[in-house]
């Protein structure tokens, strides 16, 4: 039904087209007829030739053809007698690929053929060959080919080298590139150690490059090149930050009072339910984090019964942040600080989606709860947080703020063995690197600029990886300089930019310490004498559009992420210690979008005010978030206890899945289209603790 | 220096056009709001009871041209195509909902399975259909669910086959598992298994194939993204690799190919690309442009491509992608399921 041309037939033709019609009608209904009486005469069988040689589409005839080939074989005498009945199915088989090329059905028939052992695949190379020639992109061609080397047990360093004649003859031959990678990644998994990767890979980067250079604005060959890139990166896991961060001091108290001592370069966690959360975040998503991996070593706890929960939307095993808890020491008057160590897969377990094993990583810190004064525990009471532009203050004159910032901010773990092959894998980006520039020089292409920019970004990455806490701000601008190209050269795919320029930067604004100063504030709702101030890490403003480098802000209490272009907040899951956020005026299309936010048990103020929740018909984040829909959801899907007085499911299913978890004692939701009288009845219901919805006090 | 490579432009079946390649330069005005009454006013009213009127055509059998024939093994899924956008157009109260149930139930084998039209073997893509026509239509409780055998056709490696013939394709696990879903009975199969074979079928480019080793093309990351989606298994798609492979689809001219360097048709790419949130990498308007530039405007329905002859099949996918674009007047579209979002909330939300 592809590529017929849209034009009223002729009287000529509608009349041959109706003949040809109930020709063909006649051979489907004699068909249908033998199959359903089991009639495989010679004469049957000779109908069901013409019928599959005119519409080779017909599924029934297909599988009438076996039943007839399953009966014809059971009174065959002799080998030559069975060799000629399948031979007749093999002609059959061509004489309809020459009709449609695409049939699903033929091709399967000539696989079934093939299963009853009786053709040369030399034969079925030849014809292939043949096909091929024809069109080199077939994919069901490919797909046969793949099966008939796999049956005649052809080497795939052969099948390479066909690889190879058809990138030379077509260097745009997508197929042949795609079976490229399929060869090699088996190759690369035979071959053992890390050197025969780097070889073929060494060879791989030279081969796509003669075909780049030829014609930059051919799709295929970048495509390769991006999987030689992913190639080189790939590693095992590894645990990059956590919180309590590496070497620092934290000061834990119950009520928030720590006697005059905040002034001290230390991390004060406050906790009515007095325990404190324990984070680990890794490179890339993994699995197995449980008591038996990650060993958690101090006098207080013996640590082998912590629970560890991924950090991930879908109730997944899967996971980049994992978290746990662990409880204050019961001597509570306890001066003395105690260090506390963690091991991260001293034992083998932790597994990333490929099933790579995470490496051994360690990385301490030291706890300490002071005496504090219970007579001011009543003290506090929560005022609303206004978020107003005169109650921040910058912290980059305040030496004590940068002081604990520095403390904050060394979030790099040490890592027991140095990453293997990567000397190896920073030569090889490097001299990417140099080649791009090069042929960048001579043309302006799209997809170069693209690839320098994330060659780039992978140099800088696998810098951080080598040299923690260096701070090495190398490439950052002229990567945010190509986005900012891009996005004027191919508008068609601005929002694709936007969000790689959004990810860059806010690696480099996390990339150290005096980066991040700059964007720290004292935030004081009132001059309260109660009223402690907070640490307020303001992104707002800066067109950004998705999140990253959330691994580095495990240590943010008050986020203002307000004025940007932010569809999804992925990330902020890993965020645990999160208790004031501000999202409003950003591009949240709806409340599925929120589902991160879920996880968040210690967030308490959320503005999601001037949004586009309830603007559009379409909900793209429906697959993204736990839902009934994807069976991410169980027992505890109870919207029915809360789904009276005119409450519809349709409408609100989506607040409940996000809500209803929550512990927010404010909310700011006005400004998007979703809000009703009935919505906000509906959330003060789900969750009793709010006490401001809009500004409005709960009563 | 490295010009040691040829390039031939035309293989002499499917050709690569020029508009496929890459645009690099800077294109003309877009328009960013494809709401725009411009762009509302091609979609006119009339359309809708054109594209009735051929739904109708396919339904009763009262074309007689050869093309109509071709397919009559395939009218089960026909069905679904059209009915399915006619209640995305808000029309399907124009079909009689008895004659086609008791049509459909016609078309089921003894074994169970649904065949692709009265007479026709059981295979699982009709299965699916009947199962989403019926869901449509309300009528879900006419089935014999225990009779239906989707469980069975998976393989001790989670993939699927399509009947008692055994061809393995994931296109075949997303039917299986779209068709147990709506029945409320995944649990019938393996789903670690099924998700583990599928993610076996994963590429360089992020997409998927029908067999592990298999090219990705975009039919094929449709049913295995979905597949995917339904179960909760997002987490194994490389959203922003796809995502990227999936919005340099776009060519010059709005279309979507299914495949690089190949020609732009309407397709069911912008279905995952709503499940792995990456539609707005591409430039909604000039795909809204190109779908209604598909159009028939004489005698309604869309084809692959301007001025091509229009079919049910791609005047369902132009009927989809538009509701998935939020083009106006039209009902929201569930990207997994395939069916209008009411009708999918009702079956999962409301147990």
């Amino acid at each position: 039904m592809h590529g017929r041309p849209r034009k009223a037939p002729t009287q000529e033709e509608q009349e041959a087209s109706s003949l040809k019609a109930v020709k063909l009608r006649e051979l489907q209904s004699q068909l249908l007829n033998f199959h359903r009486n089991k009639i495989y005469t010679k004469e049957a069988v000779d109908i069901s030739t013409k019928l599959l040689e005119s519409n080779p589409e017909h599924y029934t005839g297909w599988n009438y053809r076996k039943l007839s080939v399953q009966n014809l074989l059971e009174s065959a005498l002799d080998s030559d007698s069975v060799q000629s009945i399948l031979d007749e199915e093999l002609r059959l088989v061509e004489n309809a690929l020459k009709q449609n090329f695409k049939s699903y059905g033929a091709w399967h028939h000539r696989k079934w053929i093939l299963s009853k052992g009786h053709s040369s695949t030399d034969k079925e190379l030849r014809l292939l060959g043949k096909f091929q020639k024809l069109d080199a992109r077939n994919f069901h061609a490919w797909n046969y080919r793949r099966f008939i080397t796999a049956l005649k047990e052809i080497p795939d360093e052969k099948e390479l080298q066909y690889t190879t004649d058809m990138i030379y003859d077509n260097f745009s031959n997508y197929s042949a590139w795609h079976n490229r990678s399929v060869l090699l990644s088996h190759l690369m998994e035979a071959r053992e150690g890390h050197s025969g990767k780097e070889n073929v890979l060494g060879e791989e980067f030279e081969f796509v490059r003669s075909a780049l250079f030829t014609d930059p604005d051919d799709q295929s060959g970048w495509f390769y090149h991006l999987w030689l890139l992913y190639q080189t990166l790939k590693r095992e896991p590894l645990l990059i930050t956590s919180w309590p961060s590496t070497g620092s001091n934290i000061q834990l108290s119950v009520n928030g009072y720590l006697d005059g001592q905040s002034l001290l370069p230390v991390l004060h966690f406050q906790s009515k339910a007095r325990k404190y959360p324990i984070i680990l975040c890794f490179n890339e998503a993994v699995e197995g984090v449980c008591s038996s991996t990650v060993t958690v070593e101090c006098e207080y706890h013996a640590g082998d019964d912590l629970i560890w929960t991924p950090l991930s939307a879908n109730k997944l095993d899967f996971a980049q942040a994992w978290l746990t808890y662990l409880n204050f020491p019961d001597e509570v008057n306890s001066l003395k600080p105690y260090s506390v160590k963690i091991t991260v897969a001293h034992v083998p377990g932790i597994t990333s989606l490929s099933g790579a094993p995470c490496s051994t990583t360690h990385t301490s810190f030291t706890v300490c709860v002071p005496l504090h004064d219970l007579k001011h525990a009543e003290l506090q009471t929560m005022e609303r947080i206004s978020w107003k532009e005169e109650k921040f203050r910058a912290c980059a004159t305040q030496p004590q703020d940068a002081n604990l910032l520095h403390s904050l901010g060394n979030f790099k773990i040490t890592m027991e063995n140095k990453p293997s092959a990567s000397d190896w894998s920073m030569e090889t980006i490097f001299t990417e690197i140099a080649h791009c520039r090069e042929l960048l020089s001579a043309t302006d292409c799209k997809i170069g600029k693209l690839t320098l920019a994330r060659l780039l970004m992978a140099h800088n990455t696998l810098i951080s990886y080598s040299r923690p806490n260096d701070g090495a701000e190398i490439h950052y601008d002229e990567i945010l300089a190509l986005y900012r190209d891009l996005m004027k050269m191919d508008p068609k795919h601005l929002c694709y930019y936007e969000d790689e320029y959004s990810l860059a930067l806010l690696k480099q604004l996390t990339s150290n310490t005096e980066s991040l100063l700059k964007y720290s504030y004292e935030y004081q709702e009132s001059t309260s004498p109660s009223m402690k101030s907070s640490l307020c890490l303001r992104l707002n403003g800066l067109s950004l559009s998705r999140l990253g480098s959330m691994e580095c802000l495990l240590w943010v209490q008050m986020l203002d992420l307000s004025h940007n272009k932010l569809r999804s907040v992925e990330g902020l899951e890993a965020l645990q210690l999160l208790s004031y956020l501000n999202l409003s005026n950003n591009k949240i299309c709806s409340f599925t979008a929120l589902e991160p936010i879920r996880m968040l048990k210690a967030l308490q103020v959320l503005d999601v005010s001037y949004n586009e929740i309830g603007a559009h018909s379409v909900d793209s984040s429906r697959y993204l978030c736990s839902s009934p829909m994807n069976h991410a959801v169980g027992n505890d899907w109870n919207f029915e206890e809360f789904a009276n007085g005119g409450i519809k499911l349709n409408d609100h299913w989506d607040a409940f899945l996000v809500f209803k978890d929550l512990n927010l004692i404010q909310l700011e939701i006005m400004g998007n289209p979703v809000v009703n009288d009935q919505l906000k009845a509906f959330l003060f219901k789900i969750m009793p603790e709010l006490k401001w919805l809009d500004g409005e006090k709960c009563n | 220096m490295f010009y040691t490579f040829s390039r031939r432009n035309q293989p002499p079946i499917y050709p690569t056009a020029s508009d496929s390649e890459i645009e690099s330069q800077n294109s003309e005005v877009l328009i960013p709001e494809w709401e725009s009454s411009k762009v509302k006013s091609m979609l006119d009213t009339s359309y809708q009871l054109k594209s009735l009127l051929m739904f109708g055509a396919y339904y009763h059998q009262k074309k007689d041209g050869f093309e109509s024939v071709v397919i009559e093994h395939l009218r089960l899924n026909g069905a679904y195509w059209g009915l399915t956008t006619l209640d995305i157009l808000g029309k399907l109260d124009a079909v009689d909902k008895d004659e086609v149930v008791s049509w459909i139930m016609e078309c089921q084998d003894e074994s169970g399975g649904f065949g692709g039209n009265i007479g026709h073997d059981p295979h699982v893509l009709f299965t699916l259909s009947a199962i989403q026509i019926l869901a449509l239509f309300d009528k879900i409780d006419v089935l014999d669910v225990e009779k239906l055998d989707v469980a069975n056709l998976q393989n001790e490696d989670g993939s699927f086959a399509g009947d008692m013939w055994g061809e393995i394709d994931t296109r075949f696990s997303y039917v299986a598992i779209c068709s147990l879903a709506l029945l409320h009975r995944l649990d019938k199969i393996n789903v670690e298994k099924a998700v583990k074979y599928i993610v076996s079928c994963k590429n360089l480019d992020g997409g998927f194939g029908c067999t592990p080793g298999a090219e990705s093309h975009a039919g094929q990351i449709f049913c295995c993204v979905g597949a995917l989606a339904i179960t909760g298994s997002l987490h194994y798609v490389d959203k922003d690799l796809l995502g990227w492979w999936l919005c340099e689809r776009q060519v010059k001219s709005g279309g979507l190919n299914g495949r690089p360097e190949k020609l732009p048709d309407v397709g069911s790419l912008i279905l995952f690309l709503i499940i792995i949130d990456r539609v707005h990498w591409i430039d909604k308007g000039k795909l809204v442009n190109f779908i209604l530039d598909c159009q028939d405007k004489e005698n309604g329905g869309i084809s692959d491509r301007p001025d091509d002859a229009v079919d049910v099949f791609h005047t369902y996918f132009g009927i989809a992608g538009l509701s998935l674009l939020e083009y106006q007047g039209l009902k929201a579209i569930d990207p997994a399921y395939a069916l209008p979002v009411e009708v999918v909330n009702k079956i999962f939300l409301a147990k």
